[in-house]
């Protein structure tokens, strides 16, 4: 079977080809993010191709070089993007051997390749990919029959090759910003306060004053930017103008939808799916409701676009997750034919998902269309980012389980209460150049907005059900890495461990025995074994031991976490553990990188953070106001991969979050001997939980 | 009012004609062409930006470069390049300390003023020299690695 984005983009040449002597040229639609992505879809390609990493040109993400693949997201590129590449590697191998079979005159299965050379018996045949490669046709659509490597003849995937995007980021450069552009024009974006919003006064003369330097300002509709050779007129400008600017219809913002369970307010779509609800039973029955609220993206850098418009062509520099995607939102704010939009990627501060990076390339591509021929650099501020970049949902979620005489859970119901996970193909431009058109409506259809991921613990249970409803939230939201996965599992796994107790049974042999799963049960026993499980204390005692577990999106990567900690008057991290089964691993390293940073992260929403909903839409402009977790209060973290390399590779960029969330709140649950059921856990929230108790 | 600035950037005396209001970060990226350090919150709160002023780690998105004249600006270029690596950039590199490496520059000065006034830092003493840098990705257990592995090898090549 031809894979996905192969038979969507089906010329071989496109992925694969010989471009001069010695290197091969690769390429395809993911990129990178610091994620390691280049490097580990590079080992696959060199794998299948038999040929030295350092023969490889990996062509950097831009429409019209690289396949279209969609968007960066959801942990899929190794298992979608990584299977394309394979597919179209192993046809290419299969067609240059059989062009070497036919110049020798020798059957394929007697020839082999090393680093491109292709030997008979072991012994040179003076072929190699460069000779043979004005015989062969690549401009072709790939078969399907070439058959890749199996794991026992890898010599590249699995290996731990360092990551081609570091050395950039260690010697100062590598990102959007730092791309050298001559002439020029620095752009600030003054943010319309909702989509109503019209300029109601404009101090023009106030803000040229303020900006000690020429500026030349734009406007259109409620689009405002201040443009500058000198950096500093524009910022100061941008500055001034929130106190020289005024407006009509700004959105008015409630500080109490910052909670989860006020999700349960707004209006909803809901769905329903599963078992049907059970007859009325004498079997014990639980109940418990959690939430965590609404998270920001807090990458370390606002959001940042470059755009230039010259003779009819436009050209936009972006760090958003696909070149492809954005292209149309750009022809539609300009009205320039996506034939004529040129995208090319560049690595931008932290991607977790749709963050403001989308946002800031339109600015600049809305702002290069008013100013043609101008290089426009629009850099957002901190505060804009915080305010304005789409932020991952609040979710609030009702678990009702029943037990059997022997403890065990038997059925289980979910309701889930959540904001969309998912809302692109809209721009901030838009409303502000169109004021009062409305963005198109949250995407709310039940299903399609990420929220019922993992909604059902990872167990063997003999009845479940859910109910989803798809709120339209108070803020714009979307993607923020897990989607509503993470959370979700947060409320199984605390919701187990509940059971557990009330079963009187050992969380960790509570789960082990509702599990018929061996690659399951292989990470729960082996990270039990990791953080000393059987030596696990009282609860109450003010320390605390916790672990969960889930099977990433019910099919892919099964992952454990346990947590030690110390619960004072507030959380304090001691240690944590992961053990995780991802299939066939193609870099071991940059596996356990994504593993370690997601485990950090979910202890950082854990324990920290919560975007606080006033003003005209977001409060917590500040990182005072969004503190994460620092240095000194990250624990130490080990991470094991159990090899699996005879299984299909499974993504791992997402999927740490959500058992780190739950080993988090069993922790806290066993150090205070009380349940907290709403994230995130600061000194506050345990004093109010502790005294209302 | 343009002035002439005389400071010292990665060890060459240089004079700078230049708003004396303007930030040194803006003087070191936009004129000097030194992109290592990063903006990140224009509020000195967040590390991206920072930069040795004397030797001390400290940001540069707000200090005013008017305030700077006399003073040694040291930022990750006048560490090491790729061809003569700092001992700390060989330790990140070969601890894969870093995702999207946005913070690396900011804690890469931060790590080399440590160890400059402390040669043989504990692990939590380096995670409180860095604790003002923030890290959204998630690297800092393999950052403070990387920081202990230069700082041994430093000790062991005196």
């Amino acid at each position: 079977m031809i894979p996905q984005t192969l038979q969507a983009n089906p010329v071989l040449a496109r992925w694969v080809s010989f471009p001069a002597p010695g290197k091969v040229r690769i390429a395809f639609g993911k990129v990178e993010y610091g994620q390691g992505v280049m490097t580990a879809l590079a080992q696959i390609a060199a794998e299948e191709l038999d040929v030295a990493m350092a023969r490889l040109i990996v062509v950097g993400a831009a429409t019209g070089a690289v396949p279209d693949e969609g968007m960066t997201v959801g942990s899929m590129s190794i298992e979608s993007s990584g299977a394309s590449l394979r597919a179209a590697a192993a046809e290419v191998r299969a067609l240059f051997i059989a062009e070497a079979a036919s110049q020798l005159a020798c059957g394929a299965d007697e020839i082999d390749i090393s680093d491109g050379a292709f030997q008979r018996g072991g012994n040179p045949t003076g072929l190699d990919y460069w000779r043979l490669a004005s015989h062969v046709d690549l401009q072709r659509a790939p078969e399907g029959k070439a058959r890749w490597k199996t794991s026992d003849r890898h010599r590249i995937v699995g290996t731990s090759v360092p990551r081609y995007d570091l050395p950039a980021k260690i010697f100062g450069g590598g990102f959007i910003q730092d791309i050298p552009l001559k002439d020029v024009t620095h752009a600030r974006v003054l943010r319309q306060p909702g989509y109503k919003a019209s300029v109601a006064a404009f101090d023009e003369a106030a803000i040229r004053k303020a900006a000690c330097g020429d500026i030349d300002i734009l406007r259109d509709g409620a689009f405002v930017a201040f443009l500058a050779k000198d950096e500093r007129a524009a910022t100061l400008a941008v500055n001034a103008a929130e106190q020289h600017v005024t407006w009509n219809g700004s959105r008015e913002s409630k500080p109490e939808l910052s909670e989860p369970m006020a999700l349960k307010t707004l209006p909803a779509t809901p769905w329903q799916g599963g078992a049907p609800a059970p007859e009325p039973s004498n079997r014990r029955r639980h109940k418990a409701s959690y939430g965590r609220p609404f998270i920001a993206h807090a990458s370390m850098g606002p959001a940042h676009g470059v755009a230039r418009f010259t003779d009819g062509k436009l050209t936009v520099w972006t760090h958003a997750q696909g070149v492809y995607p954005i292209r149309g939102v750009l022809a539609r704010i300009t009205g320039v034919a996506p034939d004529n939009i040129q995208v090319e990627h560049a690595q931008g501060p932290g991607c977790y998902g749709h963050n403001g990076a989308d946002d800031a390339a339109c600015d600049a591509a809305a702002i290069a269309m008013r100013r043609p021929g101008q290089t426009i650099r629009v850099q957002w501020r901190r505060a804009d980012e915080f305010a304005f970049a789409p932020v991952g949902t609040a979710m609030h979620i009702e678990l009702a389980g029943e037990i059997d005489a022997s403890g065990r859970l038997v059925d289980f119901s979910s309701e889930i209460w959540s904001g969309p996970h998912i809302g692109r193909g809209y721009a901030l431009a838009e409303s502000a150049l169109n004021p009062g058109t409305p963005p198109p409506p949250p995407m709310t259809m039940p299903g399609f907005s990420g929220g019922r991921l993992n909604a059902t613990p990872s167990y063997d249970i003999a009845a479940t059900r859910m109910t989803e409803n798809v709120v339209t939230p108070p803020v714009r939201t979307s993607s923020l890495r897990g989607l509503g996965g993470p959370v979700n599992t947060y409320a199984c796994e605390c919701f187990i461990d509940e059971l557990a107790q009330i079963a009187g049974a050992d969380p960790l042999a509570y789960r082990l025995a509702m599990t018929s799963d061996p690659r399951a049960s292989m990470v729960l026993n082996r990270v039990g074994e990791l953080c000393g499980w059987h030596r696990r204390g009282p609860s109450g005692s003010g320390e605390g031991l916790g672990l969960a577990y889930v099977r990433h999106r019910d099919r892919g990567a099964y992952i454990a976490v346990a947590v030690a900690l110390a619960v004072d008057r507030e959380v304090r991290l001691q240690q944590m553990w992961c053990v995780t089964d991802c299939g066939l691993v193609i870099n071991p390293d940059g596996a356990r990188n994504q593993i370690e940073g997601g485990m950090i992260m979910a202890a950082s929403w854990a324990l920290k953070e919560q975007v606080k909903l006033g003003g005209t839409g977001i409060a917590s402009t500040h990182w005072d106001d969004y503190p994460i977790l620092r240095f000194n209060e990250v624990p130490p973290v080990e991470v094991e991969l159990i090899a699996q390399s005879t299984k299909a590779p499974l993504g791992t960029g997402e999927i740490s979050l959500g058992p780190t969330l739950g080993a988090i709140g069993n922790a806290v649950a066993h150090a205070l001997g009380l349940r907290i059921r709403e994230l995130p856990y600061t000194r506050e929230r345990i004093a109010r939980q502790l005294l209302s108790s | 009012m343009v002035s002439e600035i005389a400071l010292t950037v990665n060890g060459v005396a240089r004079t700078i004609a230049v708003e004396p209001r303007e930030s040194l970060l803006e003087v070191l990226r936009n004129r000097l062409g030194l992109t290592s350090p990063r903006f990140g919150c224009g509020a000195e709160q967040c590390g991206s930006c920072s930069v040795l002023i004397n030797g001390e780690d400290k940001p540069s998105c707000a200090i005013e470069i008017g305030a700077l004249a006399g003073k040694a600006i040291v930022t990750v270029e006048g560490l090491g390049t790729p061809e003569n690596p700092h001992a700390l950039q060989t330790a990140f590199l070969e601890k894969q300390a870093g995702q999207c490496g946005y913070c690396l520059s900011g804690i890469l000065i931060g790590a080399k003023a440590l160890l400059d006034r402390n040669p043989a830092p504990s692990r939590a003493e380096i995670a409180e020299a860095l604790s003002w840098h923030l890290c959204r990705c998630g690297a800092h257990s393999r950052i403070l690695d990387a920081v202990a592995l230069a700082a041994q090898r430093m000790r062991d090549a005196r």
